[in-house]
């Protein structure tokens, strides 16, 4: 029953891209290891970490769209709780590496030993368990989500309030991890790592077993946003997005069901933060950043709002771009992004997928009319000529 | 032998500058000039202190002399003599006359750090004398704060000549604290404790506090009573600081979200790019500088007066251009407007960041805008005081605007009611762009103000945007009165709780605070009423 209501309840287009994305997830790693470097379809090792970083932009982007393009709850503090997941991954990245660092301390990270600390803070214990660490990078971005939602739905914080409050948010958490007092290692951040799970970290087994991960995760999450979507719960979160107050008189509880998909939200963005750490190698502060934040507001947009794969073909386009300019032309490549903004508001406020779709369902719309034109005209052609045929003897005679 | 003979000598000096501070003829500072010469550094510095002291004008020109290597003596002391023009020719010090019969040993006097402190010390205590007053002024404060007994003679000379009341009460309060220090009689002390604490400010405190340990018994509740009002009234003083330094971060604020005021509280826009109609400001301001300094250098001081109205005009039209080409699309997408404002704010950084280069311009300060004075206990920096006017006549300025013109009643009128406004005759496009324009000219101005106390750099405005819509928010949307009160609250909050907090922390506290105040109050401080805000 399970397997029926993950796979009956589905858009084909849902599970083409799930197909699509665990097809890279077999392919890239394998096409990296096993295939020779002189083929043509040999993935280079550099590229590895690189995609995965992509596929860990995309699952963030998803996790805002479920806010924003289903539920109307546009959160320019979505940074955090990528960021958060982050540093839980990051803090177990640390633990791991033990006396290999550089002042050699079995129990402390360098940056500790470096600021004189003599004990671990408490909230650093149970980060050498990967279980522990993994249950915080789901805990500590969902926790936060549920506290802060909890008192913004309550009290009908909407719109742009709770926008310009979440970005509050993420710049009260920047200024806070800038801080060495915090134990997070401060301007630094947490870098420098070298095993994860008894795996080089550099090696380029673990980037590809990492890369097939981070593909998994955005393949499940993309089922499950797909089941919670088209759940009746989906539709009514859509009825919120576009009537709030109306759902509200329908009895509905419109904040329980806000805070329900806002800790959802922030979880996947947990985890797709977590999965960025290894493959980039340093987390620090400046994920905070609340413009990092708003960077993916844009992602979603060029993709398409209200869509499950245009957060994810909008993610990787727009990343895509971002490297290949950054390379070319760095000068400008704010001035690409900015004119980006700018044009998808403007000329594209449906995203490139909601674009496609609307100019496939138009198509459509006009085939079935033209269909029915054509079968109106068949049917008038046929009974003049029957008219006709009738005509026709009388005039012959 | 000859080391216990110039210490002899050196003492002797002192004695007899101590003695005869009438008289001044040249010939009594010879033998202290003489003990310049002195093979070991402390007796020269001996020999410099006692020349300080002396009060013969000629010191002054002797010491810079030391200074400068110009005086030369025999290796194992003796006569000093002064360089000459050429080489081989040696002049007498006091006279500047050559001298005959030069001993053939001279060498150049050597100095070492103690001995160049001993000297710069003795120069500013000579300055007590000087006929300039802002040089005695500062010249006695620093003797008030680092008292050495052995500048009491020299004191008391100045003192007697002294006409302006401030640089006397100054220097008498010198004059106690070196009293305290010596063994003068106990009415004389307790003459000097009142003189001290007459000045209540922290520079009695501290002479206040280090006569406690040495006073005799029976002046020890007088001066711990001094002590005690002192420190209250200095506390009061701090948070007297505290609220000025407060409300010059306040009016920082509100100049920076006073322009957002309008165009996010009025017309809804989430106008993202409003920090960086700030940084274009900043850079408006930069060139009009560069230019006058090309054009008319004599105007110099009063660049910020063309500035502020280019920086006004120039911010405005850009405002009035982005307003017609993106976001008269996009009204009653609030959210989609700040998207497409912050992709403008990117290109607006990078272009900047392109003509004018990453690094930080430098826009001086006036003249009129430079130094601090004092008031009371507060010590206020100019700059800052005009900033608070500014700001002040800026928010004046825009709520008669508003309230009292033509434009201010077309402008309220179309955000209460964009269609029936529309139908009585308005040209809502004209009203839209041109407000627009307004609050981006009004960013324009802070650009100037802040000019004077940031960085101008390509990201001037990132560090004012989150801030400025944290006042915005905070003090209601809508109402410039909420920004005003809300700019100052915020400003004062956040001086507060530095002391305590640390910089940063406090400022985390102050974010906390507001997102708690969202929950309670949605529509922040002075929220507006009525239907017109529920769509």
């Amino acid at each position: 029953m399970i397997t029926q209501m993950l796979f009956m309840r589905h858009e084909k287009k849902t599970l083409w891209a799930v197909f699509l994305i665990m097809l890279a997830a077999a392919f890239v790693p394998l096409a990296n290891l096993l295939i020779p470097e002189g083929s043509a379809f040999h993935v280079p090792g550099y590229l590895v970490p690189l995609l995965g970083k992509y596929l860990c932009y995309a699952l963030l982007a998803l996790a805002l769209d479920l806010v924003w393009g289903y539920c109307g709850i546009l959160s320019l503090g979505h940074g955090a709780f990528f960021a958060l997941g982050g540093y839980a991954m990051g803090m177990y990245l640390m633990r791991q590496i033990g006396d290999r660092g550089v002042y050699a301390n079995p129990l402390l990270p360098d940056f500790m030993v470096f600021l004189n600390w003599q004990e671990l803070p408490w909230y650093w214990y149970g980060f050498n368990h990967f279980a522990f660490a993994a249950l915080m990078v789901l805990l500590v971005p969902g926790l936060l989500a549920f506290v802060f939602g909890w008192f913004a739905f309550r009290s009908r914080v909407t719109g742009v309030y709770l926008s310009i409050i979440t970005q509050a948010m993420t710049y009260a958490l920047l200024l806070a991890f800038f801080r060495n007092e915090m134990g997070f290692g401060g301007n630094n951040g947490l870098t420098d790592f070298k095993e994860i799970l008894g795996f080089n970290v550099q090696a380029g087994g673990t980037r590809a077993a990492l890369f097939a991960a981070t593909a998994i995760a955005l393949a499940l999450a993309l089922v499950l946003s797909s089941a919670i979507v088209r759940s009746k719960y989906g539709k009514v979160l859509v009825g919120v997005r576009d009537a709030e107050s109306r759902t509200r008189f329908l009895g509905y509880r419109v904040e329980n069901m806000k805070l329900f998909i806002f800790t959802v939200s922030a979880m996947m963005a947990g985890v797709a933060g977590a999965l960025y750490v290894p493959q980039v190698g340093i987390i620090n502060p400046g994920e905070f950043a609340p413009a990092n934040s708003i960077e993916v507001v844009i992602w979603t947009a060029v993709g398409g709002r209200g869509t499950l794969i245009g957060p994810v073909i909008g993610a990787v386009l727009v990343n895509f771009g971002k490297s290949i300019f950054t390379a070319a032309f760095p000068e400008f490549w704010l001035f690409a992004l900015g004119a980006l903004f700018v044009a998808t508001t403007l000329f594209l406020p449906k995203g490139v997928v909601g674009t496609v779709q609307q100019f496939l369902a138009r198509r459509k719309e006009q085939k079935k009319a033209d269909a029915v034109e054509q079968a109106y005209q068949d049917k008038a052609t046929a009974k003049a000529e029957s008219q006709l045929a009738i005509l026709e003897p009388q005039a012959a005679e | 032998m000859y080391r216990a003979i110039q210490t002899f000598l050196v003492a002797l000096c002192l004695l007899v500058s101590c003695l005869a501070t009438g008289l001044r003829a040249q010939e009594d500072i010879r033998p202290l000039v003489d003990a310049l010469g002195a093979t070991s550094f402390p007796q020269k510095i001996e020999a410099v202190k006692a020349l300080a002291a002396s009060g013969n004008p000629k010191v002054g020109d002797i010491l810079n002399n030391l200074n400068d290597g110009k005086l030369y003596a025999p290796k194992t002391g003796g006569v000093v003599y002064l360089e000459g023009p050429t080489d081989g020719v040696y002049l007498d010090v006091l006279t500047g006359a050559a001298a005959t019969e030069v001993p053939g040993n001279l060498a150049k006097i050597r100095l070492n750090n103690g001995l160049r402190g001993a000297i710069s010390t003795a120069l500013s205590q000579l300055t007590l004398l000087s006929p300039d007053r802002s040089a005695r002024l500062a010249a006695s404060k620093d003797l008030l704060k680092d008292a050495n007994p052995d500048n009491l003679t020299l004191l008391n000379s100045a003192l007697a000549q002294e006409k302006d009341a401030e640089v006397k009460a100054t220097m008498e309060a010198a004059r106690a604290v070196i009293l305290l220090k010596t063994d003068a009689s106990a009415e004389d002390k307790k003459a000097a404790i009142d003189t001290i604490a007459e000045r209540g400010n922290r520079d009695a405190l501290t002479p206040l506090t280090a006569a406690m340990e040495t006073a005799p018994d029976d002046l020890k509740p007088a001066i711990q009573t001094h002590i005690n009002t002192i420190t209250r009234s200095l506390a009061l003083w701090d948070v007297a600081q505290n609220v000025w330094y407060g409300l010059s971060l306040g009016s920082v604020l509100l100049l920076a979200a006073i322009g957002l005021a309008i165009t996010f509280g009025v017309m809804g826009i989430i106008n993202m790019a409003h920090g960086e109609m700030v940084m274009l400001g900043a850079y408006t301001t930069y060139v009009v500088q560069q230019t006058i300094a090309a054009v008319a250098p004599c105007l110099t001081d009063y660049t910020l007066a063309f500035a502020v109205p280019a920086a006004f005009l120039f911010t405005g039209l850009v405002g009035v251009g982005i307003e017609r080409s993106v976001i008269r699309w996009l009204y009653g997408r609030p959210l989609e407007t700040l998207l497409a404002t912050w992709g403008i704010s990117l290109i607006l950084q990078q272009a900047i960041r392109t003509i004018f280069g990453p690094t930080n311009r430098q826009v001086d300060n006036p003249s009129w805008m430079s130094g601090v004075f004092e008031a009371g206990g507060l010590a206020i920096t100019y700059n800052r005081m005009w900033i608070i006017v500014f700001s002040l006549g800026v928010f004046v300025a825009l709520l008669l605007l508003l309230k009292r013109s033509k434009f201010g009643l077309q402008m309220r009128a179309v955000t209460q009611n964009r269609r029936m406004a529309s139908s009585m005759g308005i040209r809502t496009p004209w009203v839209d762009a041109l407000t627009f324009g307004l609050g981006s000219g009004i960013a324009g101005m802070a650009g100037v103000a802040l000019s004077q106390i940031d960085n101008v750099s390509p990201n001037l405005g990132q560090n004012y945007i989150i801030d400025s819509f944290m006042v915005v928010v905070f003090g209601g949307v809508g109402n410039l009165w909420g920004t005003l009160v809300g700019a100052l609250t915020l400003g004062i909050a956040n001086k507060f709780l530095e002391p305590y907090a640390g910089a940063v922390l406090g400022k985390i506290l102050i974010l906390v605070f507001i997102i708690l105040f969202i929950q309670r109050r949605p529509r922040g401080l002075f929220a507006l009423k009525g239907r017109a805000v529920e769509q």
